[in-house]
């Protein structure tokens, strides 16, 4: 597989030494070319480019080459997009949700303010607030498509059952934005929406009542609820988001992603491998 | 899966894998233009659609609908269609409880090497059922009528009081005449079941979901004894006699 990998981009080839640049100025004064010039030689090189510079620090082309270039398997199709489209919905939430932080102020008294403040006063922010607001209903969609292209296509199977457990784990939890997020703008409807999905919460056996107390933050349904769910929904869920996509990525570069289940090798490959 | 069945999978997937073509720039390519098109629908439905903005939270009373974001609506709607309240509990935790266990547990349970979904016909019957039902429910959830509108006949004495029911969103949860919705029980003929003290006792001591209205009867207690007068009067008598 290896001698199939096509050659790298050319901003990522090594720069060709500079050496041969350096002859004439470096053996002007007449002596040996001598250590000072060999480390200005080097230092040379070294700074020849910005990737150059990166990469003789971290390492990092050999990776990032062998993850551009590695295979996807044959058959990919669009539904392989849905992932990374998911992906991508995140990040304009995490981006749209950052602008809206710099306006939004999550107490009882200002919530609401703050939010007709964005919608009615702030430079494009009805827009900002708008993308925030259906960009959710966007990443719901896009994750439960994902969700059905990959059991459709049995992926969650052998090796990447993982991958699977990991998912549900972000569905869940792009859910509980959903959720925590209703509360934010502080209207009559997100209020009582609110007020009653956490009045069913209270309603479960045995850890219930805990569950309510703590996301209401107390027994009434007030400022503290606001301050929490403002907490969870801007810090401690995006941040578990984050580091669950990042495990879900890895497995994605480690393992690959399937072919389409109706592909098959033909027998004259198998063979050939050796087995 | 045996281990036999794992190394064929793996060894098939390694030639598939082979024959395929490089991440970049095909597979980039194909992501990007998706990104492209997110990122389009996502500006034009915050354009077309814009960022509402309701009447503020007000914690003691008048007009609201308690409607969650619409990929919820299957979770109220099952909380209606299991009626009977010693099984609520299963309606708004068992069910989607043990269904996420299901979910999550997928690829434990399902051990199969056959991955070609039209045979895992299993799989997809279930897989197929539970869309429907979901969809069912968030639909029939979406239909639900306004809840803020009482349309049966009432006697003039009580007006003010159905006024402030309405604008209580007691509909968002009971069904008074033909308006409201199920989640509760009907409240068309309360009157005849529960006197005036019960009923003042219920909406300050609710049980959940029903939200306590003990804001309402501190910060206003006239408008909280027309509430009360109005749902005492809900009796089939005095439907009958208009
Ligand atoms: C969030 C939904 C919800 C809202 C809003 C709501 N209720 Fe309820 N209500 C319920 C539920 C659920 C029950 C049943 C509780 C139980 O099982 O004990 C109930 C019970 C009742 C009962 C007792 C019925 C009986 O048969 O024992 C009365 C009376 C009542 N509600 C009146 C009202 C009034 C009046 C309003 C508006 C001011 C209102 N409710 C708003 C959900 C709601
Ligand atoms: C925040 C949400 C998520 C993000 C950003 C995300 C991202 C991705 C990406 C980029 C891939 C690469 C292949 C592809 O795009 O199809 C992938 C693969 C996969 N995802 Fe997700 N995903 C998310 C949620 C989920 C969920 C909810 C599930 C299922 C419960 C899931 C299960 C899988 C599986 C099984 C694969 C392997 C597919 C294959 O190899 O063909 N993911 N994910």
């Amino acid at each position: 597989m290896s001698k199939l990998t096509p050659p790298l981009p050319k901003f990522l080839r090594p720069a060709p030494s500079r050496s041969h640049e350096d002859d004439g100025a470096g053996e002007g004064n007449g002596g040996e070319p001598g250590r000072a010039g060999k480390v200005r030689e080097s230092a040379a090189e070294g700074s020849a480019n910005v990737v150059g510079w990166l990469d003789e620090r971290s390492g990092i082309s050999p990776i990032v080459r062998a993850q551009f270039y590695r295979k996807v398997p044959k058959g990919t199709n669009w539904f392989y997009t849905l992932g990374s489209a998911t992906l991508f919905a995140f990040v304009s939430q995490a981006v749209t949700g950052v602008f809206l932080a710099m306006y939004y102020e999550p107490d009882t008294s200002r919530a609401y303010e703050s939010a007709a403040h964005i919608t009615n006063e702030v430079f494009l922010g009805e827009l900002v607030r708008g993308m925030h607001r259906w960009g959710s209903t966007v990443m719901i969609i896009l994750i439960f498509l994902h969700m059905a292209r990959t059991f459709v296509f049995g992926a969650y199977k052998y090796p990447r059952e993982l991958q699977w457990v990991i998912g549900v784990v972000l569905l869940v939890l792009t859910l509980a934005m959903g959720l925590t997020g209703y509360l934010l703008p502080f209207d009559q409807r997100s209020f009582w929406a609110t007020t009653v999905a956490v009045n069913l919460n209270a309603s479960a056996p045995v850890i219930g009542p805990y569950l309510a107390d703590f996301m209401r933050g107390g027994a009434e349904f007030g400022a503290a609820s606001l301050a929490r769910f403002y907490a969870l929904h801007m810090l401690a869920i995006p941040g578990l988001i984050a580091a669950l996509i990042g495990a879900h990525l890895y497995l994605v570069a480690k393992l690959g992603t399937t072919a389409p289940p109706w592909l098959k090798a033909e027998k004259k490959a198998l063979r050939q491998e050796g087995i | 899966m045996n281990a036999r069945e794992k190394e064929q999978y793996l060894r098939e997937y390694s030639i598939l894998k082979g024959q395929g073509k490089p991440f970049f720039p095909y597979a980039v390519g194909k992501d990007g233009a998706m990104a492209a098109i997110t990122l389009g629908v996502i500006i034009a439905m915050a354009i077309l659609f814009g960022a509402e903005l309701g009447p503020k939270a007000d914690p003691t009373t008048t007009t609201y609908s308690p409607r969650p974001e619409w990929y919820f609506f299957f979770l109220f709607e099952l909380l209606r269609v299991i009626k009977p309240p010693e099984l609520t509990l299963m309606a708004t935790l068992g069910v989607p409880t043990i269904c996420l266990i299901l979910l999550l547990l997928l690829p434990f349970y399902d051990r199969s090497a056959e991955r070609h979904p039209l045979k895992r016909p299993i799989a997809m019957i279930g897989a197929v059922a539970t869309v429907v039902a979901m969809a069912y429910l968030s639909i029939i959830g979406a239909l639900g009528g306004p809840p803020s509108e009482i349309e049966i006949p009432v006697a003039a004495q009580y007006k003010p009081g159905a006024d402030v029911t309405a604008a209580s969103g007691c509909l968002g949860c009971h069904k008074i005449g033909e308006n409201g919705n199920t989640l509760g029980p009907n409240l068309t003929e309360i009157g005849d079941r529960l006197g005036r003290d019960a009923i003042a006792r219920t909406l300050v001591n609710p049980t959940a979901p029903m939200p306590s209205y003990q804001g309402l009867k501190q910060e206003n207690p006239e408008q909280f004894e027309e509430l009360v007068d109005f749902i005492a009067s809900l009796k089939k008598a005095s439907e009958e006699g208009g």
